[in-house]
């Protein structure tokens, strides 16, 4: 309740110029283990600093905990473990980007963020066949941007945590 | 969709409600006049809003009923089940309309000739299927002499409140083509205005809020309560200043503020009983029983998300009492029962709880059904079952899959429901009991916590990490210690607390967490103290072990994330005065944990197990006074007594003490060791049911379970070997020797049988197949303190020496996990050929999945005994042998 006041800037591009061109999608750029992804914008409520999690004993193994959020209990999903790499060294800072799916807020737990992309929905590809299993399961598709590749997140198949 | 159709919507689905709870009535009753009355207005006025609100085929049908029901309620037509069946069939058809008219906010295409017809047909006189024709058309005048109070009285509060609303338009509306039916208009027209004078003095009363406004309500409250915490902690922990008294007042208003918050969430629990009558009958019907259902408490209120949850559980569960429970009339004749079945619900508070009890008069659990279904799906073994309490045999008609119905109806027999109805009402912290008898009927208990918003929670730390306890599962708090006075003690493993008359079960948090434990923490002076928290769920209490202990506190209780809901361990998480997110604990949950770590921990790794089973045991270390500790299996202590000096008795050269109704011999374990003078004297009791050894011993030191080495020596009397503890050399005792020393005829066989005289003279012969030493040498004893002559084999090979030898034995325990030759290779050679071809043979093993039971059971064991546990095993040996006795006696 004590969100539905609040207006974030993504909010705020949300209700105004979303599309900025004919076939323009907004993406936030991230970065996981050095690999650039991107999460539609819309799907983004908030981005966040390191935060205070707890642990939540006996949950699965990506589900770092969770923590609290202006009042909301958002449940913290550490995105390096999903894709099955490893941590980062003990003391990293991390960055975290709240996205809300099935009127639950979970906080993905990544390396860094970026910009705010626009990107011409022409450009944009199929996931190749050869990439890691896992990856190609959270993947909608990818970018190819002037230096580097943007595999497009698929917010609500990264929360379906992996088959023990 | 239009605001206004909504509203329609909702309050006609509360008035269709109502007439079929009162139509269910009439059917029972059919010349009430006042439920004729109400289902007539009802009726009249669902069909004048839908006239005002332009829903043509709605209208239509109310309107042909509304004929019909006029007719009934003017006495010119006789009420009969057909008639009120079609009835039914209008009100359906209504309810199809409605539905369609929610879900694309039009009335569907088509119409209701045919239903038309029937009821015109009826109406008109013309129906020649029907009972009685309009023979009472003397009674007209007594529908007039409705009393308005009586039929306020009589009509549920929702279509109450709605008729000073929508009265005016219906006078108008209603078309009368037949001249009966001007006879009823007029005389609507005057109940309803009565009714509209008494009625605005009760509407006022009561106000229709739409739900989400108190939802949101509810969540400014919950907010401003966590916002209060965190002021009262921030008071706390700073020293007195101006804000104290401010403080204190706004806490009582908050509280006040939130108590009636949460009261404007409770409704009577009969909103989720309305329904039911209506379904037994239907049910009733279809599968030709009569059936009575009774309800009481209806006015019990408990919180609406409590009663959403519900709802669905308790149709299932009349349902079934219906389908299974209540038996046809001719059945339940020719047992002597009334042929109507009595299904009671009823509805109390109790404590924080509601308590919700669904009774039937049918025929009750089929407890060896069950028993058979249980075994035929491999969640228990025939001597599980065997040694169960009825009761708990029940209780497993609450496993997934498990229907015992011997056909599926379209009612029940699925087998899913009975396990998602325990599962929705355990999710809301919630309890289910069963009991029944075969041939009387079953009583279903099902006990809920009030609210689920705001509880009060216990604060308590387990490794360095906090947890909340509700409340209500708290009986006391007492604090344990690993040594002194109130220490925690083994029994068989499971750690264990005194609590003044019973001994609780520990259930350790951090082990069932999987927490690392905090080392800190047991560098910190005095860590030996650990908090236990006696818990209650439903009969079974326990003691949670934590750390530390902290205040209790209000707590907003959040559902947890879906993704984390499986984790039964918990039922919520909260955010406290400082922000912190912590867990709630659900009693429940940890209950069942506890009961399953047991199994779990026999479940490991093939290669772990086979390497630690042999030499990992409890053993109980004690001191005689000579400074060299001794130790005794832990598996062979019964009980851990401190004997009272002063009541030692002699006999002869025997001591002895009154316990427990009985005398028990007192043996010292050194004949010179000194007793204390006075106070109490540390004791070891050996049992084997009946008969109780009390071996004496200087002082308990502790409990080990540890990786053991023992070097056998059986050169002294009195000791099986010795072995290092704590870098200490260490005796293990041979109990036998003691016992033998209490009792000259302990060996003497009990046996089951009265009749067998010449069978008791002679020791039952039992061979012990394992090739861990350790394991022979413990279970020798084991065996011995019970009556058994025993003889081991380190291995297949060389028990199947003794079998070329001769050498014969009543019963044989075999290991599965052997190195040359399994047991099931074992078992396998033992059957084909040999003296020992019909020998019983019980496996013994921690692996016991459903195929390793299968296969060994196929291949000739005739038990399988699947955890080291004293009393199951020596109740499969003794069982068997009695099985044995009787087939060989035949």
């Amino acid at each position: 309740m004590s969100l539905s006041g609040e207006v974030t800037k993504f909010q705020k591009r949300r209700a105004g110029d979303v599309d900025e061109g004919p076939q323009m999608t907004q993406f936030l750029s991230i970065t996981v283990g050095g690999q650039m992804f991107g999460i539609p914008i819309l799907q983004v409520q908030d981005v966040l600093r390191q935060q205070t999690v707890t642990h939540v004993p006996l949950a699965p193994p990506e589900v770092a905990g969770a923590l609290n959020l202006r009042g909301r209990i958002v449940t913290a999903i550490n995105v390096r473990r999903r894709l099955g790499l490893d941590n980062l060294p003990e003391g990293s800072k991390t960055m975290s980007v709240v996205v809300e799916h099935e009127h639950e807020l979970y906080s993905l737990i990544i390396d860094t963020v970026g910009d705010v992309l626009s990107l011409q929905s022409k450009g944009f590809e199929q996931v190749p066949p050869t990439m890691d299993t896992t990856w190609r399961d959270i993947a909608t598709g990818i970018f190819r941007l002037e230096n580097q590749l943007m595999v497009v997140v698929d917010v609500s198949r990264l929360l379906q945590h992996s088959v023990h | 969709m239009d605001d206004l159709i909504v509203e329609f919507i909702t309050e006609t689905n509360e008035s269709l409600a109502a007439i079929d709870l009162q139509l269910v009535g009439l059917e029972q009753n059919p010349n009430d006049k006042n439920l004729l009355g109400s289902i007539f207005r009802l009726m009249h006025t669902i069909k004048g809003t839908c006239g005002f609100l332009g829903l043509p085929r709605l209208e239509t049908c109310a309107h042909r009923a509304e004929n019909v029901m006029g007719r009934f309620r003017d006495g010119t037509l006789q009420v009969t089940p057909a008639y009120v069946t079609l009835i039914f069939e209008s009100i359906d058809r209504i309810k199809m309309i409605m539905g369609e008219l929610e879900a694309n906010g039009k009335e569907p295409e088509g119409n209701d000739m045919d239903l038309i017809e029937k009821l015109d047909a009826v109406y008109e006189g013309r129906d020649t299927t029907g009972a009685a024709p309009a023979a009472a058309h003397g009674a007209a005048p007594a529908s007039a002499e409705i009393d308005p109070l009586q039929a306020l009285f009589d009509s549920t509060p929702g279509p109450a409140d709605m008729v000073p609303n929508y009265v005016p338009a219906p006078v108008e509306a209603a078309p009368a083509p037949a001249p009966v039916a001007a006879a009823p208009a007029p005389v609507a027209a005057k109940p309803a205005d009565d009714h509209g004078a008494k009625e605005s003095s009760v509407a006022s009363q009561t106000l229709r809020v739409n739900v989400d406004v108190l939802e949101n309500l509810m969540t400014m409250v919950s907010e401003l309560v966590l916002t209060r915490n965190q002021l009262l902690q921030i008071q706390r922990n700073s020293k007195g200043s101006e804000f104290g008294t401010p403080l204190q007042r706004l806490n009582h208003v908050v509280s006040d503020l939130q108590e009636g918050v949460m009261k404007t969430r409770m409704q009577p629990i009969g909103a989720a009983w309305s329904k039911l009558p209506r379904i037994i009958r239907d049910l009733s019907n279809e599968l030709g029983k009569k059936i009575d259902l009774v309800m009481e408490g209806e006015e019990t209120e408990l919180d609406r998300q409590v009663l959403e949850l519900i709802k669905d559980p308790l149709t299932h569960m009349v349902r079934n009492s219906g389908d299974h429970g209540i038996e046809k009339p001719s059945d339940r004749a020719a047992a002597g029962k009334p042929e109507t079945g009595k299904i009671i619900l009823r509805a109390f508070h109790e404590g924080g709880h509601i308590i919700i009890q669904i009774k039937d008069d049918g025929k009750g659990l089929n407890t060896e059904r069950i028993k058979q279904k249980a075994i035929e799906k491999g969640i228990a073994t025939a001597e599980q079952l065997a040694a169960m309490p009825k009761k708990q045999i029940h209780m497993y008609i609450f496993d997934a899959g498990f229907s015992t119905a011997e056909k599926v109806t379209s009612v029940s027999g699925r087998g899913v429901g009975m396990d998602v109805v325990r599962t929705n009402i355990e999710k809301i912290g919630g309890t289910i009991d069963l009991l029944s008898e075969e041939g009387q009927g079953s009583t279903f208990t099902i006990k809920i916590p009030l609210t689920l918003a705001i509880v009060s929670a216990l604060i308590v730390e387990v490794a360095g990490e906090k947890y909340a306890v509700p409340q209500l599962a708290v009986q006391e708090l007492v604090m344990g210690s690993e040594g002194g006075e109130n220490k925690i003690e083994y029994i068989n493993g499971t750690p264990v607390f005194r609590l003044r008359e019973t001994l609780l079960p520990l259930v350790n948090l951090q082990a069932m967490l999987k927490l690392p434990e905090d080392k800190s923490a047991s560098e910190r002076v005095g860590r030996k103290n650990l908090y236990i928290i006696v818990t209650k769920v439903g009969d079974y209490v326990f003691g949670i072990l934590v750390d530390r202990v902290f205040d209790t506190e209000e707590i907003v209780v959040k559902p947890m994330a879906r993704m984390l809901q499986s984790i039964e361990l918990f039922s919520g998480n909260t955010i406290l005065g400082d922000g912190s997110v912590i867990l709630i604990l659900d009693p429940t949950g940890v209950a069942k944990a506890s009961g399953e770590i047991q199994v779990a921990s026999t479940d490991k790794s093939a290669a772990e197990e086979h390497a630690i089973r042999g030499t990992r045991t409890s053993l109980l270390l004690f001191s005689t006074g000579d400074g060299i500790p001794k130790a005794v299996p832990l598996a062979l202590v019964a009980r851990l007594e401190d004997v009272d000096i002063s009541k030692i008795e002699e006999s002869g050269d025997q001591m002895l003490i009154q316990y427990r109704d009985t005398l028990m011999p007192l043996v010292k374990f050194d004949p010179d060791m000194p007793l204390n003078e006075k106070g109490t004297q540390p004791t070891l009791v050996f049992s084997d049911g009946t008969r109780s050894m009390g071996l004496m011993v200087a002082e308990i030191i502790d409990i080990v379970e540890d990786i053991i080495n023992v070097q056998i020596n059986s050169d002294r009397t009195g000791y099986l070997g010795s072995t290092i503890i704590r870098n200490k050399a260490t005796d293990i005792i041979d109990v036998g020797s003691f016992l033998k020393g209490a009792y000259k005829d302990w060996f003497k066989d009990h046996g089951e049988d009265d009749f067998d005289r010449e069978d008791m003279k002679r020791l039952r012969r039992v061979l012990v197949v394992d090739d861990s030493p350790f394991f022979r040498n413990m279970l020798s004893p084991l065996l011995s303190v019970a009556g058994y002559d025993v003889t081991t084999a380190e291995n297949p090979k060389r028990a199947l020496e003794l079998a070329e030898k001769g050498q014969f034995f009543d019963i044989i325990v075999s290991d599965i996990e052997m190195p040359e030759m399994s047991g099931f290779e074992f078992v396998e050679a033992v059957r084909k050929q040999g003296p020992w071809q019909n020998t019983p043979m019980v496996a013994l093993s921690s692996h016991a999945t459903k195929n390793d039971i299968e296969r060994g059971m196929s291949l000739g064991f005739t038990k399988y005994v699947a955890k080291f546990d004293r009393d199951t095993l020596l109740n499969a040996i003794s069982s068997t042998l009695a099985e044995q006795r009787h087939t060989e006696a035949a």
